[in-house]
């Protein structure tokens, strides 16, 4: 059986490669950053507004705060059956000044965690149905 | 800012009713105005906090009371800003009393709930926040609750053994107090021994969502001696505040904070800046307030809050509990009716319900929860997507 294509759960949010990352964008004008791409134009009230450039953000952070969630959420969100408890870590962006949230990957022990640790991008799969593998990004502590 | 005075207040308990949102709010209505001695004839203005979750009629709330309690040719307006409804709805009524335009208004809210977790709308929804929250992480409203007590052990040595005694606290308050849903004194074993939802939150220490309704009669101060009240509850001060950018803590239904990279950190976050507009309207501050109504969303957040009116310092908010300062009978209770931790949820009803409590206990109505001497109180919360929501009541 030919293995199921793996595709991001939500287009233009992360790059899968050469490394993964969130896309974000700076307002040229004031060096504000945003994430996700939503805005149209910079929200900063003082900015007189400027260009928007499409930057990758960093790839590392520190973890602002961290929780592991022991109920399955509603729909949309898709559980496995049996569910399986997930951490959700908040991480800080030196660069940015921004706390970006996402899962922790499944295969780190919450109990490593600490309100400091450093913590990568890396990508993981939310769920998967019929069609594909649908991919996310996870926070993950940096090898020491 | 010219204040107005609490005429009346009424409340249908809080629980799990499943009955239509609309007698929640004309229960509460008719109670109110009771309290206040007024005919629903003579209300000039009704101002309707809505509600989302039950249809059309939940939209236009102002009118959809009105009409339950019989069309009088009044003016109507109904407000949406999800837990600050009530406020919001509140300060239009305000509005239009000290303006000229109306002497006496009804505010109500009321809502029906579902069970469990609060569920986003239905349907693809990609563009709405609140929708890919939990579609990409499964991030619960107790997540983000989570995150910030889990902040608080970590920043200020704050511990699961803390959080618990304000639901201790709360629970132990709630008992005396014939609207709350839950009317049980849980002790420190049973909190522990709840599930953890998420860590480091117990089931226990989690609000749930309610069907409830409040009600209040507010009219300039002139109209209220006029009708009688020689000294009556007045509102001092209201928050309806936005955040300022940039916000840095993560806040529902975000899946990011704003980026401080162009601008440095702000002084203080939208939280410390709700209370300040009230406190400069009435020309309070926190030393003078008796009590507070505060949003404890969880146990742990309760604790933010005492920071963030300046009841303490940041960090300092745990001795404050355990010095009893904000149990009845200490310095400034705080949620002597038990607070979101014995009501629950019901969104556009809860900022109605804690004027109705603040009412109660300025008036020293509020039998053995009562706050001995209470003069002036606050009662805060705040909306989803920024809505600031705080109220000063003195008398
Ligand atoms: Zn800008």
């Amino acid at each position: 059986m030919a293995e199921k294509p793996k595709v991001p759960v939500i287009e233009g949010w992360f790059t899968l490669e050469p490394q993964p990352s969130l896309i974000g964008l700076r307002c040229g004008g004031c060096g504000s950053y945003f994430f996700p791409k939503t805005q149209a134009s910079c929200i900063n009230p003082t900015c007189g507004g400027g260009e928007f450039e499409e930057v990758e953000l960093s790839r590392t952070g520190r973890i602002w705060s961290y929780t592991q969630n022991c109920y399955s959420p509603p729909a949309p969100y898709v559980s496995p059956d049996p569910f399986v408890p997930y951490t959700v870590a908040a991480v800080e962006l030196e660069r940015e000044k921004m706390v970006v949230l996402g899962q922790v990957s499944p295969d780190v022990d919450v109990e490593a965690l600490e309100v400091g640790t450093e913590v990568e991008l890396t990508i993981g799969t939310l769920y998967e149905d019929e069609q594909s593998e649908y991919l996310m990004w996870n926070w993950r502590p940096v090898a020491a | 800012m010219d204040e107005i005075a609490v005429l009346g207040v009424g409340m249908h308990p809080w629980g799990k009713w499943g009955r239509n949102f609309v007698d929640y709010g004309v229960k509460a209505a008719r109670d109110a105005l009771q309290d206040a001695e007024l005919d629903w004839n003579e209300v000039q203005f009704v101002s309707g906090a809505n509600t989302v979750r039950c249809g059309y009629p939940g939209y236009v709330s102002g009118s959809t009371f009105a009409h339950a309690l019989g069309f009088t040719g009044a003016q109507v307006a109904s407000s949406y800003s999800a837990c600050a409804s009530g406020t919001t709805a509140l300060a239009t009524a305000r509005a239009q009393i000290l303006s000229g335009s109306c002497e006496v208004a009804l505010v109500v809210g009321a809502d029906t709930t579902p069970k469990g977790f609060l569920a986003p709308n239905q349907g693809e929804r990609w563009d709405d926040p609140d929708w890919l929250r939990f579609k990409l992480m499964g991030v619960t409203n107790p997540t983000y609750f989570a995150l910030y007590a889990r902040r608080r052990m970590e920043l200020y040595g704050a511990t699961a053994r803390d959080f618990a005694k304000v639901k201790v606290k709360n629970s132990q308050a709630g008992v005396n107090n014939p609207n709350a849903r839950y009317r049980k004194a849980f002790t420190l074993e049973e909190i522990e021994a709840s599930p953890v939802v998420a860590s480091p939150l117990r089931l226990l220490e989690i609000c749930a969502t309610s069907d409830g309704g409040a009600a209040v009669v507010v009219s300039s101060v002139d109209y209220a001696r006029r009708h009688g009240i020689a000294n009556p509850v007045k509102i001092a001060g209201i928050s309806t505040v936005l955040p300022r950018y940039p916000e840095q803590i993560i806040e529902m239904p975000y899946l990011a904070t704003d980026s401080a990279a162009g601008t440095g950190w702000p002084d203080g976050g939208f939280r410390d800046t709700i209370p300040k507009r009230a406190y400069a309207e009435s020309g309070l501050g926190p030393e003078d307030l008796d009590m507070a109504e505060v949003y404890d969303l969880s146990s742990a957040f309760e604790l933010d809050w005492y920071e963030h009116l300046g009841l303490c310092k940041p960090g300092d908010a745990e001795k404050l509990l355990n010095d009893g300062e904000t149990s009845l009978g200490g310095r400034v209770p705080v949620n002597a009716s038990g607070g979101l931790g014995a009501f629950g949820e019901a969104v556009p009803a809860q900022a109605l319900s804690q004027i109705c409590e603040l009412t109660w206990q300025l008036r020293g109505q509020s039998g053995p929860r009562q706050v001995q001497g209470a003069r002036a109180g606050l009662c805060i919360n705040y909306g989803l997507f920024g809505h600031g929501s705080c109220v000063i009541l003195q008398r």
